[in-house]
């Protein structure tokens, strides 16, 4: 459909905006064909720890860690899994969790939950661009680690490192809610081996 | 318990209605020709002791020489059902009538089996892609595909 | 001198709170109300019935699990149920017994999440949603003890159910049916007369009756608008015909009347599953199948009352160990039709809770 305002000049037309998000996602698939490699500097930072700035370090990573905020990033089943450990029986909140962001702005951690679709893969994408620095990602289940069952699929990337840099693999289909939180304090620990002269990742 | 109707019962008063468009039949299917395939659906739905108002599923299959359009139509009002089939011969470019204006249901059906399988239909109103984004090459649930 | 106005487009979506999923609008607004709208999916096209083509008859029980995440079981029993019908396998008494008592158990769950969401989308911000989850986590646990999974079961096989349940199943059960209606109770004590859930949903997003028939809406969608149509009466499937329960109808077809139609069949539910529990027999649960099914060359359409509508599956079989096309009958897609008639005219706060309150799973709308 195709829309006019008063003047006559035309502000939306649905085809030409489908022929460009076509593009968009043509060109990602075409760029993304190797998986980017995961951040690691952080296991040579031991050796080359600044010491002035230990406990300014400590202090930072400890506050940090412990109120990760999630973005909402939900395409399929593994969502369930998260929303169900953020409920009263597996609590996310006692580790400062609770608050789900909308907005990616005001997040630091990207829970991947879901398949991830070439389709879709230019949202995500856009998603982790807008978060500010430090940010982690969390790849959760088997999709998002290789694509799971659905690997061999003409619309399904196979793991969400073509698309982000991610920092913990948690594996199950859906991974329960322990493991879940086994991930998560997996991911503490990184962080709490990070230094501030630590530039990027 | 909603009643298969008999494909060939079902044939025979239709043939009376338009002679010449009905291809095959047998106890649970009638196929149909494609050409005459909205006045047969329009027939299906107005008649008062058939009544088939509600069109349950839309199915394309590819067997290699042809594909084939299976309608599955059932009746609030009587309780029971018919399956309807259509083909459509060719590769390059296979089209068939479509019946939205009949049945919105098939609106985004309609939509699917073009993107997936590549049969276009006649009469919808919006036959772009539902599934997969404008750009997408070929055609992925036919058999040759990958 | 009037004011100039011109049309807006806001994209709704894909990554945004309050969708059930990965579900896209473009809403052309004027000032806040609604005009036009178009919906678009497709981010989670997983290309599950091309996949269903490579493996055998069993190994796609898995991937439809899949599909409504939230209602696994009735999954695995439509399809199934459609494979029996294609190749003619009879099922064991018990085995049927129990598959009752797990697609009504999925049912409560289902609805359970879609009340909770519903009424996430109409303001009260968490709290009923946590409430829900409590309950649904005393099913999980039922669920588990079964078949070991949380959330996608594979429970089911062709022929039966993949095995027996074990002993603690039944007492805890029996524990869960005696608690549960005092939970519905009090959320109906909460919620039924409350002037916020009554001045946001009722009379917003009408769907008429006679264009519920035309677009194939089916479930509690269809049921509020009027129209008595549960696939367990007019066409039982499994033993359904040996039960006694009602089916909850709407008259108005807006947002309240589907709420209330599903929190009614959370009722009847709990009433089939007290049935089918004093009528367990014993006996194994798994009739004689071969490992490799070669089915006979033909085609089958079986369907059932999902939680979300009427969930089918066309198998069509060419005499070989995976199923030659397995096309799956969505009810979330044919519900999604009439979006745009129901949103025209209301405005974005409204659209949500329309768009909420017909409980969609992306799952199976893009399959």
């Amino acid at each position: 459909m195709e829309v006019k305002d008063k003047a006559g000049i035309y502000i939306y037309s649905d085809k030409e905006l489908d022929r460009a998000e076509g593009e968009a996602i043509e060109a990602l698939k075409t760029h993304c064909q190797q998986p980017i490699p995961d951040p690691d500097r952080w296991l040579d930072e031991e050796l080359h720890r600044n010491i002035l700035l230990t406990s300014l370090d400590a202090v930072l990573d400890w506050a940090r860690r412990s109120s990760l905020w999630p973005v909402i990033c939900f395409p399929a089943c593994c969502a369930f899994e998260f929303i169900a450990t953020s409920a009263s029986r597996f609590d996310l909140s006692r580790f400062g969790m609770e608050i789900l962001r909308a907005s990616p702005r005001q997040a630091d951690l990207m829970i991947t939950a879901g398949t991830l679709t070439w389709k879709m893969a230019p949202q995500v994408r856009r998603i982790y661009d807008q978060m500010a620095e430090p940010k982690w990602v969390i790849a959760m289940g088997a999709c998002g680690i290789s694509g799971g069952i659905f690997a061999s699929s003409y619309n399904v990337v196979p793991g969400y490192n073509r698309i982000v840099p991610v920092d913990v693999y948690v594996p199950g289909c859906p991974p329960r809610p322990e493991a879940l939180l086994y991930g998560i304090r997996m991911l503490h620990d990184k962080i709490a081996k990070r230094s501030l002269l630590q530039e990027g990742r | 318990m909603t009643v298969a109707l008999s494909g060939r019962e079902i044939a025979s008063k239709l043939e009376q209605q338009f002679p010449g468009s009905i291809v095959e039949s047998n106890e649970n299917s009638l196929v149909v020709k494609s050409e005459s395939l909205p006045e047969l659906a329009s027939l299906l739905k107005i008649a008062p002791d058939l009544d088939f108002d509600y069109l349950t599923a839309i199915t394309a299959v590819d067997y290699y020489d042809y594909f084939e359009a299976v309608y599955q139509l059932t009746s609030i009002k009587h309780n029971h059902s018919l399956v309807v089939k259509t083909r459509c011969y060719g590769r390059d470019n296979p089209t068939l009538p479509s019946v939205v204006s009949l049945w919105r249901g098939a609106d985004f059906q309609e939509r699917e089996i073009y993107d997936l399988m590549g049969i276009r239909f006649d009469g919808h109103p919006n036959m772009k892609p539902i599934i997969l984004w404008e750009g997408f090459q070929g055609h992925p649930l036919r058999k040759d595909y990958l | 001198m009037a004011l100039k106005t011109e049309p807006f487009v806001l994209n709704i979506g894909p990554v945004h709170p309050s969708t059930h999923g990965v579900f896209r609008m473009r809403a052309i607004l004027d000032g806040e109300v609604i005009v036009d709208m178009e919906p678009i999916f497709g981010y989670l096209h997983r290309g599950i019935e091309k996949l269903a083509e490579e493996r055998t008859y069993t190994g796609v029980i898995p991937l439809t699990d899949r599909l409504d995440y939230l209602a696994a079981m009735s999954n695995n029993l439509a399809y199934v149920l459609a494979v029996e019908k294609l190749a003619g396998i009879p099922v064991p008494e018990r085995a049927e017994y129990l598959r009752v008592i797990m697609a009504e158990l999925q049912r409560i769950a289902s609805h359970l999440i879609a009340v909770g969401a519903f009424l996430n989308d109409c303001g009260a911000f968490f709290t009923p949603f946590l409430y829900m989850f409590r309950e649904r986590e005393k099913i999980v646990d039922l669920f588990e003890m079964v078949s070991g999974q949380r959330l996608l079961y594979n429970y089911m096989r062709v022929g039966g159910l993949s095995q027996d349940i074990p002993n603690e199943f039944l007492p805890a059960l029996d524990k869960f049916v005696r608690q549960m209606p005092g939970f519905i109770d009090e959320y109906d004590q909460l919620l039924a007369k409350n002037e916020i859930l009554l001045a946001r949903s009722k009379g917003v997003g009408i769907l008429p009756r006679e264009l519920a028939i035309n677009i194939s809406a089916s479930g509690p969608v269809l049921r509020a608008s009027g129209v008595k149509w549960d696939i367990r009466k007019v066409d039982p499937y499994s033993i359904y015909d040996r039960f006694e329960f009602d089916i909850p109808t709407g008259s108005a077809g807006d947002c309240y009347d589907r709420y209330r139609v599903r929190v009614e069949e959370m009722r009847q539910s709990l009433r089939i599953i007290k049935q089918a529990m004093g009528q367990l027999p014993p006996g194994e649960v798994k009739s004689q199948v071969p490992h490799l099914l070669h089915p006979p060359v033909g085609e089958a359409y079986g369907h059932i009352e999902a939680p979300k509508g009427e969930l089918g599956f066309y198998l069509v079989s060419d005499n070989s160990i995976a199923p030659y096309r397995c096309h799956i009958r969505a009810p979330s897609l044919m519900n999604l039709t009439a979006l745009r008639e129901m949103m025209i005219g209301w405005k974005i706060a409204d659209a949500i809770i329309i768009f909420g309150s017909i409980d969609i799973t992306m799952g199976e709308v893009d399959r």
